[in-house]
């Protein structure tokens, strides 16, 4: 029977040999992600409600992130909470290193063929990793950690096949934001999306990310990548760099298996065409507003802000930094940075991404969810206009209902900043243009 | 005094329903901003027993379920929409919010009476009964348990 990747991974998890699009299966979990906002404060009360607890401790992965640095006496509460429930219960616990998703597949802890859940709605993001991961609420986190299992649908597949090479100056998150424009934010019908062709072949493991990331944003339950030899490369270095974890010691199919049969039955597919791709900028207040960046670059704007596991990875900064070169932030513009990881970080120390960032004038805000999730201090005030290379410009998310946010890619974040008006970064990319 | 419906529109997202800046107060503070940006003043207008009737995708994007439960603490009896996402569909389940898909008529008047039989998947209205799309049963009887750690005590309960 010919079936689909996500078929393929939930057939295993629920210990069958194949499953149908449409039937409701309860499934084990290779491994449960929950963080500072959603977990423990959360479903600390519901196990102790249940009267159970972890039904394996060595299968949660707890992510300090969303109150992250502590500006606010709740926050640190909060954090004071989730770091001795971590201690009690002895999980794996990585505290202010970094945004869940990014730091999950950098500390090693996602795999081809694992069924994870993940206490978060970007938990989509394990995808690219070729791992069937998504996102649940507090309740359905509880009932997994506390049985080790979940109930799903099958999903059905929507194939996004994109073939032909990307432009200088365009990215995954061009893809997504004209994805989101062209099928709406309830266009994955919670149904499992697949990103292939050529063009994905070609993509770097983290602009994966962001394509996984944004399955999210098109309302799916997951978006995955068959892994293949990018894939298989990305893990050979994190297991070479990183402390053994359980996720090891799953026994998991061969992940050359682990692909759409080529005549399996999709729910949708649809054939995109990347070389005519331009970058793409969305609109107040949804990021199904999307549209060529030409088509918005009247827009002046006073902020633009680098920043969420959606547009602050390594490759997003180092991107951001081919298009500023040794150029200053315009006046008027506050420019802000807040890598995706604390390892992210580094690497952008490490060859001068983060300098160059730095000295056209962006602020180095902490290694966490930050303004993005709009959780903390720091938060738009009511005269902003914001480009953001984050993932939401919900009305209201970032801060206050008033302010407008424009989403884009980290580039065209960086090119906006340098003009103070919505800015195509191939403007600055262009042969003698680059000063660098 | 008579359950109303609450008429909103397409993509009712999470940050409206549970604004991030309230999320690490209790649920009773993030409940009196539920919707102010989408409906200012909903909190304190709302009654129990209250239907929410929205368009496409309610609460999309975040999986925060304060969003389904800052509803409950307001005493919303339901929410009836042409779609839900994904994660807010479930969490209002495992909580005990009913949930119903339907195909709207466009003669739906905000502030109507009306109420909500979760059991027929009916709305009743002055003018007639809208059929909204039944529950199955396996989510019918989380519900009636008042949500999913309710229906879970049963599995772990001691055997006597």
């Amino acid at each position: 029977m010919s079936t689909t990747l996500a078929q393929k991974i939930i057939a295993r998890a629920a210990g069958r040999t194949s499953v149908e699009v449409g039937e409701v299966v309860t499934a084990r979990i290779d491994l449960a992600m929950i963080h500072d906002s959603g977990g423990p404060r959360r479903v600390a009360p519901l196990l102790a409600e249940l009267g159970t607890g972890l039904h394996n401790p060595d299968q949660v992965v707890l992510i300090a992130d969303h109150y992250v640095p502590g500006d606010s006496d709740e926050g640190r509460q909060i954090l004071r909470f989730t770091r001795d429930w971590a201690q009690r219960e002895e999980v794996v616990f990585h505290d202010s290193s970094g945004i869940c998703h990014i730091v999950l597949p950098q500390q090693g802890h996602l795999r081809p063929g694992m069924l994870v859940v993940g206490g978060d709605s970007h938990s989509c993001t394990g995808g690219a990793m070729g791992t069937y991961m998504f996102g649940v609420g507090a309740t359905d986190m509880a009932g997994a950690l506390a049985t080790g299992e979940i109930w799903l649908k099958v999903p059905g597949t929507i194939m996004l096949e994109w073939q032909g090479v990307l432009a200088d100056g365009v990215g995954a998150k061009d893809m997504m934001l004209y994805t989101c424009g062209l099928i709406g934010m309830d266009g994955g019908e919670y149904q499992a999306i697949e990103y292939s062709g050529d063009t994905i072949t070609r993509l770097p493991m983290q602009e994966r990310m962001t394509l996984s990331n944004m399955a999210a944003e098109l309302g799916a339950q997951a978006g995955l990548i068959a892994p293949d030899a990018t894939t298989l490369e990305f893990l050979a270095h994190i297991e070479s760099s990183n402390a053994n974890h359980y996720s090891r010691t799953i026994e998991l199919p061969d992940p050359a298996t682990l692909a759409t049969d080529t005549d399996a039955p999709l729910l949708r597919h649809h054939r995109l065409a990347a070389s005519a791709l331009a970058p793409q900028v969305a609109a107040p207040h949804s990021p199904a507003n999307a549209m060529p960046v030409t088509d918005g670059d009247s827009t002046a704007i006073n902020m633009a802000y680098i920043g969420a596991c959606t547009g602050a990875k390594y490759h997003d900064m180092r991107a951001a930094a081919r298009v500023i070169g040794k150029r200053r932030v315009a006046s008027g513009v506050r420019m802000m940075l807040a890598p995706a990881s604390l390892a992210d970080q580094q690497r952008a120390a490490d060859d001068g991404t983060l300098q160059t960032l730095q000295q056209a004038g962006a602020q180095l805000l902490p290694s966490a969810c930050g303004i993005c999730a709009g959780y903390g201090a720091d938060r738009l005030d009511a005269d902003a206009v914001c480009i953001s290379s984050t993932a939401r410009n919900f009305k209201g998310r970032m801060g206050d209902p008033e302010s407008q946010v424009w989403l884009g890619s980290a580039m065209t974040v960086a090119a906006s900043a340098l003009t103070g008006r919505i800015t195509d970064p191939r403007e600055f990319l262009i042969a003698g243009a680059a000063d660098a | 005094m008579t359950s109303r419906l609450f008429l909103l529109g397409d993509n009712i997202d999470t940050d409206q329903l549970a604004p991030g800046q309230y999320m690490k107060g209790g649920i009773e503070e993030l409940a009196r901003h539920c919707l102010e940006i989408a409906r200012p003043g909903f909190a304190a207008e709302v009654s129990r027993g209250d239907i929410l009737v929205a368009g496409r995708n309610f609460g999309a994007g975040s999986s925060r379920e304060q969003a389904a439960e800052a509803l409950l603490h307001l005493g919303v009896a339901g929410v009836v929409a042409q779609s839900f996402a994904g994660i807010f569909y479930r969490n209002a389940i495992n909580l005990g919010l009913p949930v119903f898909t339907a195909v709207l008529p466009d003669d739906l008047v905000d502030g109507e009476p009306a109420t909500l039989d979760i059991e027929l998947a009916q709305l009743k209205r002055s003018t007639g009964t809208l059929t909204l799309d039944p529950l199955p049963d396996n989510i019918l009887a989380i519900l009636h348990d008042g949500g999913l750690i309710a229906h879970l005590k049963h599995r772990f309960a001691p055997t006597a």
